[in-house]
């Protein structure tokens, strides 16, 4: 019986759980995998098993053996199976009498869980009812305390308010100065509102006194100026704080840097070293002007902007003002300055200038970087190229005093005894050229500071290209140049006149000085300038060939006037000596007259001098027998022939017949003509003069048979000498024989001397 | 159009004295003076026939002695005046006599005859005319003996040829001659005084101020003199280096005086500033003997120079146009102020115009003819005259 309980109750289970799985419409596992095979009707452990057909197939397939064997299988499976179900009938039975008793159980328990479920119900309403009263109950007190609540607030801030002034005045006793603006900062919006009621009217206008105080303070502290930076920072906050108008601040902070600055300025007045003065203005006006530059543009220009104060667009504003300021303090700092270098007049060391200057133009760049857009520092260096410009200017007249005291030198070292002989032009000219030389390479050194590397303005465009060109060479070098020849043309010009007064050493030193620069020193100079200062020529700039005339054309005059002035003085004595004496009446010759001598002397020293300087040049070949030649005064041969019948009765033209002849065929003797540069030609110019002098006086004289025979001695022994010295002896030969000839026309009884006479009288000396 | 050549004249003698005939204004005329110590001298009237370019001559004997300075009178074509050293022979008549003789330079105031004009033009070279050649008439002597050598003899500008100043050593006579010249009567003189042997180079008579004026070169110096006291009024030392040898005065432009010295150079002096010329020129090369301004137009200036060469220049700038001829002068109520109005007229540039070589001696005379101010003559000491003019371009600028 078990037995079968259990198959049935196994036959139930699996169809309780078919009928969950169908609920929950899930298939079994594997059963799945076989759903083709459990279609199949022919399976008897299928779902769709239908015995009909697995009959008819086991009859029509199967044997009888086979059938059979078919059965007792089947039977043997029936067997099992009905073992199996009630195996589990009996087990499902034990399973729900111990549910059964569970449940049970459970009917107990929840009817005492109904109970107390009752219980609770009632509590909670009890409690509800409470809660809903108490609310009731207490709704007015709350209203009542929000209410308080808010007053406390109020009060508190009121509280505030009145005793703002004291805090204030404590404040400002403890000068805790930041805190009482904030405060009152806090409060002024609210006093500014209810200030229609008298007593905020009385608080706004207490706190307004002091605040006001408070301003004055700090304005006070502001003005005194002692303070820090820091301190005058938070002093220009506060107060811009405090609506104090940032224009006035601006200006009352210039005006106190001002004020400084200028002390700066007076302690410079007094200064002797112009470095010195450089560095105490460096370190002391502009290192100040630096601070109050920065500090301004704390307070002022970099501010951070907050509030109503940026729409007043105050650094704009303050740009402006500092901007005057600075020029205007600058302006005066650079007069002072000026006038310092200007009293800057010594040449002898320029460094210290230079480095002054540097200095000033580096520290100035420090403004630059501080306020960009200054015209400071530009200022600044037009200062420095003045100063430079000055600076060529005073060498330039130092180098002139130098020449011209060099000169002076020369002159006394000429008028002086000569000691070692004459000798002495050579070596005056060569050391005069050579200190000239020497004084131009060490100003050129010291200009040059101008130009070094490591000062700060020498790369500036106007010390790279116009102050090498247009200020070292032109207004220095060339100027010298121009200066040197002026003044020696002057010596021809001015004083030439009487010949007195320049010593004619003096200008024919000159002469070949101004050849020399002309030949080489000047090439030299502008070569070495060009150098040194690395020229180059943006701007037309002199041309070493102009220079080179203008300096020949100075060293022509002065050899021209030097010829000149020494022509006048043996013309001089020629003159006075054929004016004074009575050529009429005079005894038979002697003796050459002493100033002939004295002629010959002076012409043979005049030709050692210019032998110094000037080469010998070239003359003419001359015969052997020069000295011994005769003139042919009133010899026959002047009165062969007649030129032209003529109404006179006598042979008037004869006289100069042949000298008429000779100009014909010979060019023109210029007297004062213009001398090459050597010996042979200057000591030629000053005999022609001399003799042509001779024949003029001669010939506004009248002579006697003596007279006539005195100039034929004199011009005799003039002749002798005289032609070693001269470039075409000709010429000596034929001025001198004009001057016989004149002598014979205007003598009134002709009687020449013989030939050899006069040479033994020459010869006698 | 070409200039005319220019033409040349040779004298037998060397020759210093030159002058135009002051008093002629029609034919172009110059006196020249020899200077011969053997034979006997001359004075050669020298006529220049302009249109055909021909020389014509006359000579008058000048027995008293050789000519260093000549000068006709401004009144009287006939009468000229001349300073000569006594006659050789004399001299050398004295000189044998007593050994103690002395060249003695004498002023005298002569008259040519008056057949000269009519009489004898001949061709200098033909000599057969010339043997009777006659004498001048002496009208006085300007006996000076007392004061030394005369170095010339000055006829008052314009004046009525009454009045004579000799330079004679260093004294300046004023000399008042009779209607005929026959005799002279010294009316005042001053003296020059200082160190030394001082002596009159020179001298000019002033044709400004009424003729009151009276110029004089001593050494460097040159003096002014006022006639009526006859006392100096300026004295310009130094105005050249060396010997002051002529002067004259601007005969348009008060107070402008030109001259000249052995420094070969030409200087322009407004006399009222003595310190400095108002100009000066360097262009011979040698000492300048003579100066003269042209009559009519003073910024022509001619100078001649013993390097034998005759340079004429143009001072514009300091003559009495300095901006040309004004052609517009009817337009300006003012003369005066011309030069105001005329600015617009670029002022002309001093200049030399020309310098003459004809010479081959040293020139100590220039002369422009008192006729016809365009035309000039130049003495040298061989006895050459030479006459030119002034070129037709300048001629045409100046007047145009």
């Amino acid at each position: 019986m078990y037995g079968n309980f259990s198959v049935c109750f196994s036959a139930r289970k699996r169809r309780v759980h078919g009928m969950l799985k169908l609920y929950y419409g899930l298939n079994e596992e594997g059963k799945t995998v076989d759903q083709a095979e459990s279609m199949n009707p022919c399976d008897i452990n299928g779902t769709h098993f239908d015995p009909e057909v697995y009959l008819n197939k086991l009859r029509r397939e199967c044997s009888l053996g086979e059938l059979m064997d078919q059965e007792s299988c089947m039977v043997k499976q029936i067997r099992s199976l009905d073992s199996d179900m009630q195996t589990l009938v009996y087990e499902n039975y034990n399973k729900f009498i111990s549910a059964t008793d569970t449940i049970r159980k459970m009917k107990n328990d929840f009817k005492k869980m109904e109970d107390e479920m009752d219980c609770l119900s009632t509590n909670m309403a009890a409690i509800t009812e409470f809660s809903a009263h108490i609310s009731g109950t207490l709704q007015d007190q709350h209203a009542q305390i929000t209410k308080l609540s808010g007053v406390h607030t109020l009060l508190r801030k009121l509280q505030f308010l009145f005793e703002l002034p004291a805090r204030l005045n404590k404040c400002l006793e403890l000068q805790a100065y930041s805190q009482a603006v904030s405060s009152h900062r806090r409060a002024r919006c609210v006093l500014q509102q209810y200030s229609h009621m008298p007593s905020f009217r009385g608080i706004q206008d207490d706190c307004h006194a002091i605040m006001d105080k408070l301003a004055q303070e700090l304005r006070q502290k502001f003005r005194d100026g002692g303070s820090s930076a820091k301190d005058l920072s938070e002093c220009v906050e506060l107060l811009l704080q405090l609506d104090e108008p940032a224009e006035e601040l601006c200006d009352k902070f210039l005006i106190h840097a001002q004020s400084r600055l200028e002390a700066n300025l007076r302690g410079l007045e007094a200064e002797t070293d112009i470095l010195e003065f450089i560095d105490r203005g460096c370190n002391e006006f502009v290192s100040s002007l630096c601070l109050v530059i920065a500090s301004y543009q704390e307070l002022f220009v970099n501010r951070p902007q907050e509030g109503n104060l940026a729409s007043k667009n105050i650094p704009h504003m303050a740009i402006g003002k500092l901007h005057a300021f600075v020029d205007a303090m600058a302006t005066c700092y650079f007069s002072l300055v000026e006038r310092r270098i200007q009293e800057e007049k010594s040449v002898g060391d320029n460094s210290l200038l230079v480095r002054a200057l540097d200095r000033f133009h580096r520290r100035l760049q420090a403004v630059a970087k501080l306020l960009p857009g200054s015209a400071v520092p530009s200022q600044g260096t037009e200062i420095v190229v003045r100063a430079a410009r000055e600076r060529i200017q005073q060498y330039l007249a130092a180098l002139q005093s130098f020449y011209l005291d060099s000169l002076r030198d020369v002159r006394q070292a000429l008028a002086a005894p000569r000691l070692g002989g004459s000798s002495a032009g050579g070596e005056l000219l060569s050391s005069l050229s050579a200190s000239i030389l020497n004084q131009i390479k060490s100003v050129m050194a010291s200009v040059q500071l101008f130009t070094a590397k490591d000062i700060t303005f020498s790369n500036k465009p106007y010390f790279k290209g116009e102050f090498c060109s247009q200020g070292v060479r032109e207004s220095l070098v060339v100027n010298f140049i121009k200066f040197v020849c002026q003044s020696s043309r002057q010596f021809c010009e001015s004083v030439g006149d009487r010949g007195g007064s320049t010593p004619p050493a003096l200008l024919l030193l000159l002469s070949r000085l101004c050849l020399d620069y002309e030949t080489s020193t000047i090439t030299y100079i502008l070569t070495l300038t060009d150098e040194q200062f690395l020229v180059q020529h943006r701007s037309p700039v002199t041309a070493v060939a102009a220079l080179c005339g203008e300096a020949r054309e100075a060293a022509q005059k002065l050899l021209n006037h030097y010829v000149k002035v020494q022509g006048l003085i043996i013309s001089q004595m020629l003159r006075k000596s054929v004016e004074t004496r009575d050529w009429v009446n005079t005894i038979e010759p002697r003796n050459v007259r002493a100033v002939m001598k004295r002629v010959v002397e002076d012409t043979t020293s005049i030709d050692v001098q210019v032998s110094l300087l000037y080469e010998e040049g070239t003359r003419k070949a001359h015969s052997s027998d020069s000295s011994k030649r005769t003139f042919s005064v009133y010899s026959g041969s002047r009165q062969q022939t007649r030129y032209a019948p003529s109404y006179t009765p006598s042979a008037a033209m004869d006289t100069n017949f042949l000298s008429n002849i000779h100009k014909l065929f010979s060019e023109r003797i210029d007297i004062f003509s213009p001398v090459e540069f050597n010996k042979v030609s200057v000591v030629t110019g000053i005999i022609k003069i001399s003799l042509k002098t001779f024949l003029e006086c001669v010939r506004l004289r009248t002579f006697g048979r003596y007279g006539l025979q005195q100039i034929q001695v004199d011009c005799n022994y003039l002749q002798m000498y005289l032609w070693r010295f001269v470039s075409d002896e000709n010429l000596v030969h034929f001025l001198l024989d004009e001057i016989v000839g004149s002598t014979a026309h205007r003598c009134l009884d002709p009687a020449p001397m013989e030939q050899s006479v006069i040479e033994v009288i020459c010869e006698r000396g | 159009m070409e200039d005319d050549a220019p033409v040349i004249y040779g004298l037998e003698f060397q020759a210093r004295a030159l002058t135009s005939q002051t008093a002629e204004s029609d034919a172009i005329r110059f006196l020249v003076g020899t200077q011969s110590l053997k034979f006997d001298n001359q004075i050669h009237i020298i006529d220049f026939d302009d249109e055909n370019n021909i020389i014509s001559k006359s000579v008058l004997l000048h027995q008293a002695g050789e000519i260093w300075h000549i000068s006709a009178s401004p009144a009287d074509k006939a009468v000229l005046s001349t300073c000569y050293n006594k006659n050789a022979t004399q001299l050398l008549s004295i000189f044998v006599a007593t050994s103690e003789s002395r060249v003695v330079t004498c002023g005298a105031v002569w008259r040519m005859p008056p057949e000269w004009e009519s009489g004898s033009h001949e061709s200098p070279d033909d000599p057969h005319n010339s043997h009777n050649p006659q004498n001048l008439e002496l009208l006085c002597h300007l006996d000076n003996s007392a004061h030394g050598n005369a170095s010339s003899v000055l006829w008052e500008p314009m004046g009525d040829g009454t009045r004579v100043i000799s330079l004679a050593d260093n004294h300046a006579l004023l000399w008042d001659l009779t209607e005929s010249s026959t005799q002279a009567t010294i009316s005042s003189s001053a003296t020059l005084e200082g160190k030394g042997q001082l002596k009159f180079t020179s001298g000019k008579w002033g044709p400004h101020h009424n003729c009151t004026q009276l110029a004089t070169a001593n050494d460097t110096a040159i003096r002014g003199w006022d006639l009526r006291t006859m006392s100096q009024i300026y004295c310009i030392e130094n105005a050249h280096g060396q010997l002051v040898r002529d002067l004259d005065f601007n005969p348009n432009k008060q107070y402008y005086l030109a001259s000249c010295g052995d420094d070969c150079k030409v200087k322009f002096w407004d006399v009222r500033n003595i310190n400095e010329p108002v100009k000066s020129l360097e262009e011979h090369s040698h000492w300048v003997w003579s100066v003269r301004y042209n009559h009519s137009h003073d910024q022509l200036v001619l100078t001649g120079s013993s390097d034998s060469r005759v340079i004429l220049s143009n001072m514009v700038s300091i003559s009495s146009e300095p901006f040309g001829h004004l052609v517009d002068d009817d337009d300006l109520s003012d003369g005066e102020d011309n030069h105001q109005y005329d600015k617009s007229k670029e002022p002309l540039q001093d200049s030399i115009i020309s310098t003459y070589e004809e010479h081959e001696d040293s020139v100590y005379a220039v002369e422009w003819s008192s006729a016809d101010p365009w035309l000039f003559a130049s003495l040298s000491y061989d006895g050459r005259l030479v006459i030119n003019r002034v070129p037709r371009a300048l001629k045409y600028h100046i007047l145009l």
